[in-house]
């Protein structure tokens, strides 16, 4: 038996050095034709973008000419200022609000999510696991099961005048849950936490400090690049959220971005394609800009979340 | 090996009121937004209730026995499917090819993952309105595309025309489609991190055990990040049964044309929040949940046999 593998070994050998070989002209080989199929496949990607550039700059008669110019004749860039400008839709007053909800639940995030992650990654107690699977079963739980209720309940907050807030028509409802943490934020905090050593605690606790204090003046600000995906993640949500506005928001002046752009169309029956894109382009930029200014963060969030999960 | 200074049992003890402390507000928040909420949509659900004034009146398992018998009901049931299963697979598949070739030495990765990731981020509304623009049937063009291309005067004279995309019956969900996959680099960094994750010496030890390009993605990527695969799935099929957004920016909430997109939750917001039919629109809550609860323990239950886990422990929790 020995001896018939050790015959049969020798030629493979050799054959394995010049398969080798030949293995790296097929890794140059495809290399090259995988940055081929990348270049294509980002043109195609992109395409859609520039076309809304383009389509943005150009006059109602040309946005629909045929055959279509590529590049605008003759920019329009007063376009911009028609469609954001409007006394009709309010852009500014739009993003002042989409700015007040997004921030404010993005900091209320941070903080709630922050301090409920500690417990469920450093501190120990009977029941625990148990909690966090049910942290991890309200991921899976679909929003409508508790929109109806929480809709009525807000309501009713609204109607007895529940310390002195508006409920309704405002964005309070759309802020208060998030006070009280998010279960995906709460699991990717709780993720980085475990990862710090546990000596922190022990040498905490030998100098008096509390699990408060330990939490506070260590653990936060250990986890700062946690916390910045927790932020960039949470504002690129909130950002763009459309059903709570949708529910809650019934004045034109307490529109965000989202519902002021989706009524922007409405007026005009779809067709003045050009100011829609000027707008459109407008409310894609601020997110543009902080994905590419916080990437790092933003990456690292989605990575920690979705393959540890 | 912990260096205790209280005795065990009063610092567990302490420990303990400190866990309850800390974790106290998502308690808190889970009473009264979760499972209060849960409750009451499931009591909801047997009554008649506007939501408005006056209370809700008990009527029994009435609002479920009207939609078995309400064909918007059922449409709406399948259009939500007929959706998933188009694009959660082809999501999929797009994402873990393009991870796979970003996988391979290629230069600039960082500015293409960047660029795939770049239409994920853009707002739902303004990447609907987009594509409602690109997909017009006169106008749009990618129309315009199909016909000097393939059209009967085109390039190749194939004679095809392009379909009225949103418009048109059959390609109203295709085009859905279409849009959910402009955004398929999201699922791709997800897979580019679990196949960084794949250990190379495995790579090493089955390509001197002689296997190719495919054996080895066959045997031993695939294998090793069947888990995220798994996870995607879940959530994708979670995730397309919920769509609403793009569907209430494109029809108003009518399903047009006739009802073809009229997408599960659509349909749920419009009796609830349009016609204040607020039980009718619990119990349908509560049937989506009772289809994505049952979908997700299907996938972990075929998955048994297809998904691989390195620990049996997981170490997850």
């Amino acid at each position: 038996m020995a001896g018939i593998s050790s015959t049969q070994q020798y030629p493979q050998r050799t054959g394995l050095r010049a398969s080798l070989r030949n293995q790296k002209y097929q890794e140059r080989a495809l290399s090259i034709f995988c940055t081929v199929l990348l270049i294509v496949g980002a043109l195609i990607i992109l395409f859609p973008i520039g076309w809304m550039i383009s389509t943005s700059l150009k006059t109602r008669f040309e946005a629909v000419q045929f055959p279509p110019t590529w590049i605008p004749l003759n920019p329009q860039w007063h376009n911009y200022r028609d469609a954001l400008l409007n006394p009709a839709n309010p852009f500014p007053r739009y993003f002042y609000n989409t700015m007040y909800y997004s921030l404010s639940v993005m900091v209320a995030e941070m903080v709630s999510c922050a301090f409920i992650a500690y417990g469920f990654a450093r501190l120990r107690a009977p029941g625990k696991d148990a909690l966090f699977l049910l942290v991890l079963a309200t991921l899976m739980l679909p929003a409508q099961v508790t929109l109806i209720p929480q809709y009525i309940l807000f309501t009713k907050l609204n109607g007895i005048n529940f310390l002195g807030l508006d409920w309704i028509n405002s964005y309070t409802p759309l802020i208060v849950p998030h006070l009280f943490g998010s279960s995906y934020l709460i699991f990717l905090l709780r993720q980085f936490y475990r990862g710090l050593p546990r000596d922190y605690e022990e040498a905490g606790l030998i100098d008096g400090a509390n699990y408060f204090g330990i939490w506070w003046r260590i653990i936060l600000p250990l986890s700062l690049p946690a916390l910045g995906a927790v932020a960039i993640l949470s504002f690129m949500y909130h950002y763009q959220d459309f059903l709570g506005p949708l529910i809650y928001i019934n004045e034109n002046v307490k529109y965000p971005l989202s519902l002021g752009l989706q009524q922007f169309r409405a007026p005009f029956g779809g067709t003045v394609y050009h100011l829609l894109m000027a707008a459109s382009l407008a409310v894609v930029i601020p997110p543009i800009i902080v994905f590419f200014l916080a990437q790092r963060f933003f990456i690292q969030g989605i990575v920690v979340s979705g393959v540890k999960g | 090996m912990a260096v205790r200074i209280l005795p065990q049992g009063t610092a567990a003890r302490r420990e303990m009121a400190w866990f309850w402390f800390f974790v106290g507000p998502w308690v808190f928040g889970f009473f009264v937004f979760t499972l209060g909420p849960i409750l009451a949509s499931a009591y909801l659900s047997f009554t008649r209730y506007n939501g408005l004034r006056g209370n809700p009146r008990w009527i029994g398992f009435d609002n479920y026995t009207n939609l078995m018998d309400n064909p918007i009901f059922w449409k709406s049931l399948q259009v939500s499917a007929y959706y998933t299963v188009l694009s959660v697979p082809l999501g999929i598949f797009f994402s873990l090819m393009l991870a796979l070739t970003l996988n391979q030495r290629v230069p600039f990765l960082g500015v293409f993952r960047t660029l795939f990731y770049l239409p994920s981020i853009m707002p739902a509304v303004a990447a609907t309105l987009l594509f409602v623009w690109l997909l017009n049937p006169q106008f749009g063009i990618l129309n315009y595309f199909i016909r000097t291309l393939i059209g009967p005067e085109g390039l190749i004279p194939l004679g095809v025309n392009g379909p009225n995309w949103l418009q048109d019956q059959r390609w109203v969900i295709p085009s859905f489609t279409l849009i959910s996959l402009w955004g398929f680099g999201g699922g791709m960094l997800i897979y580019l991190s679990a196949l960084q994750g794949v250990p190379t010496h495995l790579y090493e030890a089955a390509t001197i055990d002689g296997a190719g390009y495919i054996k080895r993605f066959w045997h031993v990527t695939l294998p090793m990040i069947s888990p995220v695969i798994l996870f995607t799935t879940i959530t994708g099929v979670i995730g397309s049964f919920q769509v609403f957004t793009q569907a209430w920016v494109i029809n108003g909430g009518t399903g047009a044309p006739n009802y073809q997109s009229m997408f599960y939750v659509l349909y749920l917001f419009v009796n609830a929040f349009r016609r204040n039919r607020m039980g009718v629109a619990a119990a349908q809550a509560w049937v989506l949940f009772l289809v994505v609860l049952v979908l997700t323990v299907f996938f972990l239950w075929a998955s048994r046999r297809f998904v691989y886990y390195e620990s049996e422990s997981g170490g997850r929790f």
